[in-house]
């Protein structure tokens, strides 16, 4: 029977394999919600000749299928600024973009300026802005109020109560909360090997206290909506959509500044549609469109104003969740070092190891 | 002679889509993952060749440990498989009747069509501290504060169990099919008793399914990934998690790849010892059920 159904697949991709591609096809590799249907259909209305193929996915997969290929099979990627840089040198997945045939005047100019300062090899820009967010912690404000700092999830007060993702940002965050700065040690890899060890020790002092590990949006929203968790590290965009739905639970940055993060607008080196790609990145910056794109992703668009661009419900979030004061305290995320990635990963390992008393 | 050579043109062709498949799917992709394991990383796109990346798993006990954490959880669960499965598939194979005999083998088979993710989540939402269990023992005032049964070791040997029990059943009830109902009546005739014939006459008439299904669960557990990551806690790693941790988060598709034949290499040593322990062979366990 396995055999059988083997012999199935292989017959359903060889087919699906055979079907010829149509005229011009922008493929899109990118985030789920980044490419809502409303806005595909629209953009095929205003594009006869363009069909639109999404694959959602994240930075990690985005990278790992494009170097697989060498940066064929995709015609427009979107990772984040911090993974460009690094990964472009190494594995050579990214073709430098035309700037000219970017509507970038209507980017907000800092996120731009941001953007290509940490994407540009040998002086030519790999990425443009696209949304940009942050992560940092989420906490219901009847059963938690006072949750203001990463290491607050360690607090005993709320043992078994609390949750976070076994990811870097959680490393990054737990290293600014214990006075340090990482990204500054991004140069000095011996200090930030330093800085790591000290991190490890300190969540798996921490593990005793954390409910589970998160893996995606969804058993986070769950554990948070049920109040089997009153404070976990967060996407803003998960924290904001819970907001809809209980105003307790609101989006914390911590005092020592939220991450933020943008993600960006990348061609693969062998993409086959450029021109579709750029049509595409100048269709979703138009204001009307904007909207429908921040009203699904419930990340800010890159342009000017893109705060006001939110649909009221996300609006009222961001205003519950940042003062003027934590906004202007927004840690961005520094392009990583080759080899940064290794250590941090040999550091969540060994957290996810360690078995403490359980 | 033209016969001769029609004949031969015939076994081509059948032997063709047999070959292509095993050639290009599975030998082809593991030459270039072994390709892959042998490179060292020393630069950006500087390659060389050695065994750096098997070293590596080796020197550090993380990598190993969970490996044998592995390892050993399936094998309880390929144990827990056997226990359970054995009886059900006696009484599919001897004690039901016909008719209902198709019938409880499909109930066997229907939690097969759901996906496997699918079945993960419908766990989840029985066993979370405010899940259907957890709230009706509440109602029912067996306890008193809800009790968190998801996120540890022994809910991932549960939820493996539940997936992988039908290749145990499968096996089991061909074997058992084929066993004259005369060999059971003989051995009470003779004066046995109930566990005397089950260890005397029935387990060893059983043992190349018990040892086929073994193999098949054991194979299918070790190398399971979706259950494990969901259904395990903050302290379960599993073995694939690591090799999909190198592939993806980090970009470590050498050592990942080395990985992949480090368990590889582990399971065949695992089913050849439990294949020379229970004194079968791979052709009279696999190849007859």
């Amino acid at each position: 029977m396995i055999m059988k159904l083997a012999m199935a697949g292989l017959l359903a991709t060889t087919v699906m394999a055979a079907v010829p591609a149509q005229a011009e096809t922008l493929r899109l590799l990118t985030w789920g919600s980044y490419a809502p249907d409303e806005l595909v259909k629209k953009f095929e209305e205003k594009y006869p000749d363009i069909t639109v193929e999404v694959t959602f996915s994240n930075n990690e997969e985005m990278i790992a299928k494009l170097r697989a290929t060498g940066g064929a099979g995709f015609d427009l990627a979107q990772p984040s600024h911090d993974r460009i840089y690094a990964v472009q040198q190494e594995y050579n997945i990214y073709k430098p973009l035309d700037l000219s045939k970017i509507n970038t005047d209507v980017m907000q100019a800092n996120l731009l300026d941001g953007v290509k300062a940490n994407t540009t090899i040998d002086g030519e820009v790999y990425a443009v802005p696209h949304q940009w967010g942050t992560s940092g912690l989420m906490a219901n404000k009847s059963l938690a109020p006072d949750v203001a700092a990463w290491g607050d999830l360690c607090d005993p007060q709320y043992q078994g109560k609390t949750s976070m993702r076994l990811r870097r940002t959680i490393l990054l965050g737990m290293a600014f909360d214990m006075g340090e700065d990482p990204f500054a040690a991004y140069a000095d890899l011996d200090k930030y090997q330093e800085i790591l060890d000290k991190v490890a020790d300190k969540l798996i002092a921490c593990k005793d206290n954390l409910k589970a590990y998160w893996k995606g949006g969804d058993d986070l929203s769950a554990m948070m909506m049920s109040g089997e968790i009153v404070a976990s590290e967060t996407w803003d965009s998960t924290a904001y959509k819970l907001y809809g739905e209980n105003k307790d639970i609101v989006f914390v940055p911590p005092k020592t500044g939220a991450l933020a993060w943008i993600d960006t607008f990348a061609i693969p080196r062998k993409g086959e549609a450029d021109d579709a790609a750029y049509k595409w990145i100048n269709f979703v910056l138009e204001p009307e469109n904007v909207m429908i794109m921040s009203a699904s992703t419930g990340a800010i668009a890159a342009v000017e104003g893109g705060k006001d661009m939110l649909p009221d419900d996300k609006k009222e979030a961001v205003n519950a969740a940042f003062s003027d004061e934590a906004m202007s305290n927004l840690k961005f995320f520094a392009n990583i070092p080759a080899g940064v990635e290794d250590m941090e990963g040999k550091t969540l390992e060994k957290i996810k190891a360690a078995t403490g008393a359980e | 002679m033209m016969q001769k050579d029609i004949k031969r043109l015939s076994l081509y062709l059948l032997f063709a889509p047999f070959a292509m498949w095993i050639t290009l799917l599975i030998i082809l992709p593991h030459l270039g993952m072994f390709y892959i394991s042998m490179r060292e990383k020393v630069a950006p796109r500087v390659y060389e060749f050695g065994f750096d990346n098997y070293i590596n798993f080796f020197n550090e006990p993380i990598y190993w440990n969970t490996l044998l954490r592995t390892g050993s959880m399936s094998l309880l669960v390929t144990v827990l498989a056997l226990l359970l499965g054995f009886p059900i598939a006696y009484y599919i194979a001897k004690i039901a009747g016909n008719r209902t005999r198709g019938a409880l083998f499909l109930m066997c088979l229907i939690p097969l069509w759901v996906s496997d993710l699918i079945r993960a989540f419908g766990w989840i939402l029985l066993l979370r501290e405010t899940g259907i269990i957890s709230s009706s023992l509440q109602w029912a005032g067996l306890i008193n504060t809800p009790i968190e049964f998801l996120y540890n070791d022994a809910t991932v040997i549960v939820g493996l169990v539940y997936t992988v029990i039908l290749f145990m059943i499968v096996p089991l009830v061909s074997t058992l099919d084929g066993m004259d109902d005369a060999m059971i009546e003989a051995g009470y005739n003779l004066g046995g008793n109930g566990p005397t014939v089950l260890r005397r006459i029935i387990i060893p008439y059983a043992m190349p399914g018990i040892v086929s299904g073994c193999i098949v669960v054991f194979m299918l557990t070790a190398g399971s990934y979706l259950t494990p990551i969901l259904l395990g806690g903050k302290n379960s790693s599993w073995f694939t998690e690591q090799i999909y941790d190198q592939f993806i988060t980090r970009y470590n598709w050498e050592s990942g790849a080395a990985f992949g034949f480090v368990l590889l290499a582990f399971t065949s040593l695992v089913i050849w010892i439990g294949l020379k322990l229970s004194g079968q062979t791979l052709n009279s366990t696999v190849a007859r059920s």
